[in-house]
């Protein structure tokens, strides 16, 4: 069986300039992967790449067994999706927002209802599902974003950012929701600036200038570094590109 | 269709949870027919008049009694003096000033025929001419009168030729040319306008800024069926203002409605595909709400002036003649007139119908096309 994510000289360009320059890897199911890199280094290209939005420039990139340049509604069918950007519509209540999402991926009106049931549950948000999402505290909007992007029971799971701004006790709820959606066997590929969070991680990589300058098990990367920490790692490889770029 | 359904569930929930734009939706048709409909007259009533008499003779008094007694007129100032009157003018105390010579009645008698002076305040073109106008038509009927009583022979006077032609008017589908009915048509043709190009770009650039969209572009939604659940409530909305804004002007002021309903309703529909395409094109080009506001309000302010609603098409230079065969809203307020108050029938709108169809089509493809290669 082919991984959930395989993706083989991956290219893209805008004009003269390389994003994203010739990348590969392969992600196995149930693996949480993290995809770190500094700001400008082509995470968000190649994350648009791996999720349909963008062609890639050259290259093959095959996600939950599709080629995300030609079958990219099949890509969109199978995955979910949590960006950075709060993706939750703040002017509807949490039920509406999972009835919307879950209607859009054509979930049976049946499978809505237990679905929701299970999820308010989970989340522990009956008493507050008639809420609008504006007034639920960012927290919980982040746990409820992340289990809306998994209520179709997509193959794989991309996080952009997903604990952004959020506080440290909420951010390892967050992490638990994912530890649960990866035992489950859902694949999560997860960028994030938290060091700390990239320990967290079975496999991380680190993206610099468009390439892939280190893949492995976070254990295996502060050895080969000498570092103390995910911190140390990914300061010692980022910071060359930072100077280059000024 | 079902996924439209869930994005249509979702829009129409957002915007009636809009604490800005439900009420708007409301009150503007309300305030729209009500002020505008009274506002928006081009007939010009009370007239500043400033008198200056240099005769003061029965001749002359006959002709002040005359202004005096016309509803157009409101004699502000006399005086025997030009220099106050013109004084008056500058300081807008005064629209017209009329100044009769001192032999008026003199040479009315012996020559038969005798001047009169009108200076009018003439930064409003419109004004003024209307005013001289009318002016003319009271001196017109006081020649009439010396003429009836036999006390100027038959020659050529100030006004032009002697009125010896009695001229009856009928005014067709709109008897008593009533401006309302006039306007009214006009007003819920901009009501339904305003409501399709504004919310719908507004709208859709929403999403962008709140990044929302995003998301949306993850998911397995296809592009039509976003613009089509986008737009599709403001179609609905629109039509409704246009129903409610026709139960208004017919319970406020009771406007005629000659033509078929129907007709009116599948030109509207059909005209909104052309303005939520504009809307839509708009959305397109802009990232921020306030980009939207701003490029909608510019098209629409150049449109709504060249509808023909406010300054007939047929004034305007030639060259302006033939770019309003580009605003949608022209078509619409002719239409809409036309059913409305003629009861005009499918035939005579055919050429419109065409003309909108095919608007549509450009406009929509256009956008669409704009939107996809923007994504890519």
């Amino acid at each position: 069986m082919k991984p959930p994510i395989e993706v083989n000289s991956l290219t893209r360009r805008f004009g003269s300039f390389v994003a994203v320059d010739n990348i590969s890897f392969a992600v196995e199911r149930g693996e949480i992967f993290g995809f770190l890199g500094a700001n400008g280094a082509g995470k968000t290209t190649a994350i648009r790449m791996l999720c349909g939005l963008l062609a890639p420039s050259a290259g093959r990139a095959y996600v939950a067994g599709y080629d995300v340049k030609k079958q990219a509604d099949q890509v969109k069918r199978h995955i979910g999706y949590m960006s950075q950007r709060f993706s939750l519509y703040q002017d509807l209540t949490v039920r509406e927002n999972i009835h919307f999402y879950g209607g859009i991926y054509g979930l049976s009106p049946k499978a809505l209802q237990a679905k929701t049931t299970q999820m308010l549950e989970e989340l522990d948000l009956e008493s507050s599902s008639h809420t609008l999402i504006r007034d639920l505290p960012l927290g919980w909007k982040q746990k409820l974003a992340f289990s809306v992007a998994i209520l179709h029971d997509p193959q794989i799971v991309f996080l952009d950012e997903p604990t952004g701004g959020v506080d440290p006790i909420t951010r390892r709820q967050f992490w638990d929701l994912i530890y649960e959606a990866a035992h489950r066997g859902v694949t999560v590929f997860v960028t994030t600036h938290y060091m700390d969070e990239a320990e967290y991680c079975d496999r991380v990589s680190i993206m610099v200038d468009g390439r892939i300058e280190a893949l492995d098990t976070p254990a295996a990367l502060k050895k080969a570094y000498g570092a103390g920490s995910m911190d140390e790692v990914f300061v010692q490889l980022a910071r060359p590109a930072g100077k280059t770029a000024k | 269709m079902r996924t439209i359904r869930f994005l249509l569930f979702k829009e129409f929930r957002q915007i009636f949870r809009n604490r800005a734009i439900l009420p708007l939706i409301f009150v503007v048709p309300i305030v729209q027919l009500i002020i505008l409909a009274n506002a928006a007259t081009y007939e010009i009533k009370g007239l500043k008049l400033y008198w200056v008499d240099h005769d003061l003779s029965a001749s002359s008094r006959l002709l002040y009694s005359k202004f005096e007694a016309s509803s157009y007129f409101e004699i502000t100032g006399t005086g025997f003096d030009k220099r106050a009157g013109e004084a008056a003018l500058m300081r807008d105390q005064a629209d017209i000033l009329l100044e009769v010579p001192s032999n008026f009645e003199r040479d009315l008698m012996r020559e038969g025929s005798a001047g009169i002076q009108l200076l009018a305040n003439a930064v409003d073109g419109v004004k003024a001419g209307l005013g001289t106008a009318y002016a003319q038509a009271v001196i017109g009927g006081m020649n009439v009168q010396l003429l009836s009583e036999q006390r100027l022979p038959a020659l050529p006077t100030a006004g032009g030729r002697p009125a010896k032609l009695d001229i009856t008017f009928s005014n067709w589908f709109n008897p008593h040319l009533d401006y309302k009915t006039f306007m009214v048509p006009g007003i819920l043709a901009l009501l339904v306008t305003l409501i399709g190009s504004f919310l719908s770009s507004m709208n859709i650039v929403r999403e962008k800024e709140l990044g929302t969209i995003e998301q949306i572009n993850v998911t397995p939604i296809r592009k039509y069926q976003f613009i089509v659940g986008k737009l599709m409530p403001f179609w609905i909305i629109a039509l409704f203002e246009l129903a409610f804004g026709l139960v208004i002007a017919k319970l406020l002021y009771d406007i005629p409605f000659v033509g078929s309903l129907w007709l009116l309703f599948g030109f509207a529909g059909l005209y909104l595909l052309v303005v939520l395409g504009i809307g839509l094109f708009i959305s397109t080009i802009t990232e921020t709400q306030q980009q939207a506001m701003f490029v909608s309000w510019f098209i629409m302010m150049i449109f709504v002036l060249m509808s023909g609603m406010f300054t007939a098409i047929e004034n305007m230079p030639g060259w302006a003649q033939q770019i309003t065969y580009l605003n949608p809203i022209r078509y619409f307020i002719e239409v809409i007139r036309m059913v409305m108050l003629k009861g005009a029938s499918f035939n005579d709108i055919q050429w419109h119908v065409g003309v909108m169809a095919g608007y549509a089509l450009v406009i929509n493809a256009l956008a669409v096309w704009n939107y996809r290669k923007r994504l890519s």
